[in-house]
């Protein structure tokens, strides 16, 4: 483990922005990252939102050269704020923090659902490319797959599940909870990215529990990736 | 002697932060219950205009694993260990000081008597205090409601019950309404309100109670910056915590303590404990 301060593996440092664009729907956001490491893929970072009580959890996307790059779907006040922020701001940055994906596995898969193909560009900068099956609302949403080239897309109505292979692959996938849980019946040996509110992410709140194995557990240290089964 | 910086009680856990405990002067145990608690069902928190909710409903180990698998883990982190102590009768709460009371690895008992996000024993704070008092010699703390509508009537009474000191405060009851839908964003509707917003509410309690009784005051709420921590302590608080912001910020311990040295010393003071009280004038 690295990183600095006081969270075990995470370093915790004020950043500056160094741009933001549109991706679809999406906001790409890009910062300077400083002394920040960039985890292994499926860890998160909490950004905090200036003038908010409370950072939000994101995944990293993306590495380029010295920056950062998150991919945020603005759906209420703190992803706005993130996906307004200028070149030239300063963003409070805490991580990588919890479990990602392990990556050294035979056949990885990558399955994406909405902005829930966030941390596979960067899954597939460690894997050095691989198969992907995205899934998307609408063409809008599916410019977002530009991210990763050479992915299989489909839009709905049509379920990314329903492109799976018959060969048994070693899914690695995030998205909305219907889709993990429909990769779940398909493939229980799938590492599956969970979401829950976060107040903290390191463990300290005890705000995201979900249930782990019949008990509730803190997913920012149990998770976000979890076996399947 | 200077200004000592807690945690406030479930807004940190030494266990998978060591490096946050560390940075502080005690660590205050997440209040612990009679039986193991699996808390609220999610979603348990949200953020407000000014602060946030949180609906967490005291999960946590229970007092017979808390004994024997986390108390030794915080002992071997020399860390000096404040046990929050909840239940729901005056008996759930002597039980536990009691079983405490063998362990000479807890330096303070403070009395959680006022979470908003579970229900609460039929006795008055004073009572459970009393029945406390009985079954142990450990230091008391009593950690009141800001919701009291006569919180120096409140204090006055605990330590006339034989309270060793205050905390204050707690979270006040709120809730958030999902603006699309009009429905609670938390599942159990209320939460209690912590954050920035409760920082006047705190300053306020803390000097009511310090008119009323002689006592060492926690003082906490809201506190975000050596600026705001100064201030409760001109209100008559001789400890600071630390809660909704070790969230945002887990650095914060260590940087309140440097702004907070520095805005005594702005201000003309040796040592910030020097304030205590300037506000009561
Ligand atoms: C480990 C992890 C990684 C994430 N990575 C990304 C990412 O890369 N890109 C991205 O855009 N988002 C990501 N998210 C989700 C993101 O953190 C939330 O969308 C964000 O916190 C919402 O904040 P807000 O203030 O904009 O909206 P809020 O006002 O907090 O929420 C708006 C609505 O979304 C719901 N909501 C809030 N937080 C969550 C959540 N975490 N999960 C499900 N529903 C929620 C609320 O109940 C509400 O209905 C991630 C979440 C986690 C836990
Ligand atoms: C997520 C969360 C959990 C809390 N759990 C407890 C608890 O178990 N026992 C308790 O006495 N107070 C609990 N509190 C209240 C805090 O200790 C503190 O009194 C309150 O948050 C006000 O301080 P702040 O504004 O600095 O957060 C909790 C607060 C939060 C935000
Ligand atoms: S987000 Fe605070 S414990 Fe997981």
């Amino acid at each position: 483990m690295t990183g600095s301060g006081p969270v075990a593996g995470a370093t915790a440092e004020v950043v500056e922005v160094t741009g933001t664009g549109p991706i679809g729907p999406y906001t790409l956001l890009r910062v300077a990252a400083g002394g920040i490491e960039p985890g292994i893929p499926g860890q998160f970072f909490m950004l905090h939102p200036p003038g908010h009580v409370l950072p939000r959890p994101m995944s990293l996307c993306r590495v380029d050269g010295g920056e950062l790059c998150f991919l945020i779907d603005a759906i209420g006040p703190g992803t706005r704020t993130l996906c307004a922020l200028k070149a030239g701001e300063r963003l409070h940055v805490l991580g990588p923090l919890g479990n990602g994906f392990d990556l050294d596995v035979p056949h990885p898969l990558i399955v994406g659902g909405g902005i829930g193909i966030a941390p596979f560009p960067y899954v597939a900068q460690v894997l050095g490319g691989g198969p992907a099956i995205l899934g998307f609302r609408s063409a809008h949403h599916a410019e977002a797959a530009a991210l990763l080239p050479g992915a299989e897309v489909a839009l709905d109505p049509v379920l990314v599940t329903s492109l799976l292979p018959a060969e048994p692959m070693d899914v690695l996938a995030c998205g909305p909870e219907p889709m993990l849980e429909a990769v779940r019946a398909r493939a229980p040996q799938a590492q599956l990215a969970w979401e829950a509110p976060m107040a903290c992410g390191y463990g300290a709140c005890y705000g995201c529990v979900v249930e782990v194995d019949g008990r509730l557990q803190r997913l920012c240290v149990a998770g976000p990736v979890l076996r399947a089964a | 002697m200077s200004v000592s910086l807690l945690n406030g009680s479930g807004c940190l856990d030494a266990l998978t932060a060591p490096g946050v405990a560390a940075q502080l002067d005690a660590f205050v145990t997440k209040t612990i219950t009679p039986e193991p608690r699996e808390g609220n069902p999610p979603v348990r928190i949200v953020e407000t205009e000014a602060g946030m909710l949180n609906s967490i409903g005291l999960q946590g180990p229970g007092i017979d694993a808390f004994l024997t698998e986390t108390l030794p883990r915080l002992a071997a982190q020399h860390l000096r260990v404040w046990v929050s102590v909840g239940g729901f009768s005056s008996s759930d709460y002597a039980g536990i000081c009691e079983r405490l009371e063998e362990r000479d690895d807890v330096d303070v008992v403070e009395l959680n008597l006022s979470c908003p996000n579970v229900d609460e024993a039929p006795e008055s704070a004073a009572e459970i205090v009393a029945a406390c008092r009985e079954r142990t010699k450990a230091r008391l703390y009593a950690k009141l409601s800001p919701a009291n509508s006569d919180i120096a009537e409140s204090a006055r009474a605990v330590v006339a019950a034989g309270a060793d000191g205050l905390t204050l405060v707690n979270t006040l009851r709120g809730m958030a309404l999902d603006p699309a839908t009009l429905k609670p964003r938390l599942a159990r509707a209320f939460g209690g309100y912590s954050g920035p917003a409760l920082k006047p509410v705190a300053l306020a309690c803390v000097l009511a109670c310090a008119r009323a009784v002689d006592v060492p005051i926690v003082g906490l709420g809201g506190v975000q910056s050596g600026q705001d921590a100064l201030e409760l302590i001109a209100a008559g608080a001789s400890v600071v915590s630390l809660g909704t912001i070790l969230f945002t910020d887990p650095a914060a311990p260590g940087r309140i303590r440097d702004e907070l040295k520095c805005e005594a010393t702005a201000r003309g003071y040796g040592d910030p404990l020097e304030v205590r009280g300037v506000a009561n004038g």
